[in-house]
């Protein structure tokens, strides 16, 4: 719903005025969302005390991206770094009680 | 006035609940029984390795693989600890600027004691390791601490493995129920996976011991922290128990802890317990 | 500061083992530090075994030899009690020597 009314509105500018400055600011956002999803994630699975080396290297990544204004390589970045968090918060949440059956009886 | 007291009553009574189911669940199957676990421990790497001798599994990949072996015996001849450990007695005999030494901070001086580190210190209800005790000890006496995974810290442990050299792990577990749940802990991150390769420290030095990661050969959990400290030639120098772990946790791609975090200590705990009377063997070298 | 060299050297028969060990950090020139400077080369240039004045082993290394590097050798010609003299010079100048009794 959001997204589409964003849509929206990016091509009503465009057709009002040929200038990528409000595509760019909706890029931004996008990459913005990204990365603050991506934050809590990673945020999440440090309470967990199993963050992933790979998953702060993309947000470094997401960060510097961003930096320079190349939005679409940040939230790619972002998005990853997200989907790497939720596997190391997953991974936490099962081991819990599974390295049980790993241990020497 | 009335309401919010008797809501605070009402989550009171809950929380209390919620404490008697815990403390009902606690023992039972989950009982922690360490003796029981490390003679387990010591039967799996027995059984699963009868031509090892009990006492060489501190060897570490010497005792799984011929050829590394006879490599390293020539290497033993020369060792390249020696530098590290000239260094570690020098540092040792040094005295602070308040002219004590470390000798005042351990029992006999700290020489040949390495075998009784880790101990768990009733007073501060925390599992001590010799890295920690040496830092603590610089610190009572207005020096600063040094760097766990550096060489000033592995020269001296090196030092005081090698005065301890033989000697049986001595590890004691007192009958405190913090003690004992600092060894759960313990146990708990050796088996837990972790980081993106999905790997515990058992995935290699339980279940693959002797079996090769890349050029390397595993070595066995038995034992493995009797050789420390180690001069790492792939290190091109020396490391303490404190870098093995933090090395260990970043090749398995999960951000490791501090050095000498709560769960390294007892990890410490945990794997020197169940090597208890394997000798010391530290310093030792390492491929 | 103690010497950055070992020796022992073993008289057996007619040839004598020689094994040392030297403390160098041997920086090839292509390693950065924390702080990604890179650190600059410092290496032994020239490694010298002298046995009755005579040199029974040189060596004319380059930054490529590991850090506390070691060296096994044997030679023939020298008796039990013998003092071999051993001695480097790095790239930056530094030198050091020391002399070992056959045994």
């Amino acid at each position: 719903m959001m997204r589409a009314a964003i849509k929206g509105a990016m091509l009503a500018a465009c057709l009002l005025i040929a200038v990528a400055v409000p595509a760019r600011a909706a890029l931004e956002a996008d990459f913005k969302a990204a990365y603050a999803a991506a934050e809590a994630a990673e945020k999440e699975a440090g309470a967990l005390r199993n963050q992933w080396i790979t998953a702060e290297a993309q947000l470094k990544a997401a960060k510097q991206a961003a930096d320079k204004g190349d939005f679409d390589t940040a939230t790619a970045s972002a998005r990853e770094a997200e989907a790497l968090a939720k596997a190391s918060i997953f991974q936490a949440t099962s081991e819990k009680e599974r390295w049980k059956d790993a241990e020497i009886h | 006035m009335r309401a919010r007291f008797a809501i605070s009553l009402a989550s009171a009574v809950l929380l209390l609940g919620a404490f008697a189911v815990i403390v009902r669940a606690a023992p039972g199957a989950d009982a922690v029984d360490p003796a029981a676990d490390a003679k387990a421990f010591r039967d799996y790497f027995v059984k699963r390795f009868p031509n090892v001798k009990l006492e060489d599994f501190v060897n570490g990949p010497y005792s799984m693989n011929e050829d590394m072996r006879r490599q390293w015996q020539e290497k033993e001849e020369f060792p390249p600890y020696e530098f590290a450990l000239e260094a570690g007695k020098e540092m040792f005999s040094k005295p602070f600027k308040n002219g004590k030494t470390y000798a005042d901070c351990f029992e006999n001086g700290g020489i040949g004691i390495r075998q009784n580190y880790p101990y768990f210190d009733a007073k501060e209800g925390e599992v001590i390791t010799l890295e920690l005790a040496l830092n603590r000890c610089r610190e009572a006496n207005g020096e600063a601490p040094l760097s766990y995974v550096k060489d000033d810290m592995a020269s001296l442990t090196a030092y005081m493995a090698f005065t301890s050299r033989g000697k049986p792990f001595d590890i004691k577990i007192p009958n405190d129920p913090r003690a004992l749940a600092a060894y759960e802990n313990g146990k708990r991150y050796f088996y837990t996976r972790r980081g993106q390769l999905n790997f515990s420290c058992a995935s290699c030095h339980v279940q693959s011991p002797g079996e090769r990661l890349r050029a390397e050969t595993l070595a066995p959990a038995l034992g493995i922290l009797n050789a420390m400290p180690i001069y790492r030639s792939e290190w091109a120098g020396m490391g303490t128990i404190s870098r093995r772990f933090v090395t260990c946790n970043s090749q398995t791609r999960a951000v490791p802890e501090e050095p000498q975090s709560e769960d390294y200590r007892d990890l410490e705990y945990f794997l020197s317990y169940v090597s208890n009377g394997l000798p010391v063997a530290g310093p030792g070298a390492r491929p | 500061m103690a010497s950055t060299i070992r020796v022992r050297a073993t008289a057996n028969g007619e040839t004598t083992e020689v094994q040392a060990l030297i403390q160098h950090p041997m920086d090839s020139g292509f390693v950065k530090d924390a702080q990604g400077q890179l650190i600059p080369a410092h290496f032994i240039q020239r490694l010298t075994f002298e046995h009755n004045g005579k040199s029974v082993f040189v060596a004319n290394w380059g930054p490529a030899v590991s850090k506390d590097p070691y060296i096994k050798f044997a030679f023939k010609g020298a008796n039990k009690g013998d003092e071999l003299k051993i001695s480097w010079v790095d790239n930056k100048g530094a030198s050091d020597s020391t002399t070992a009794k056959i045994q």
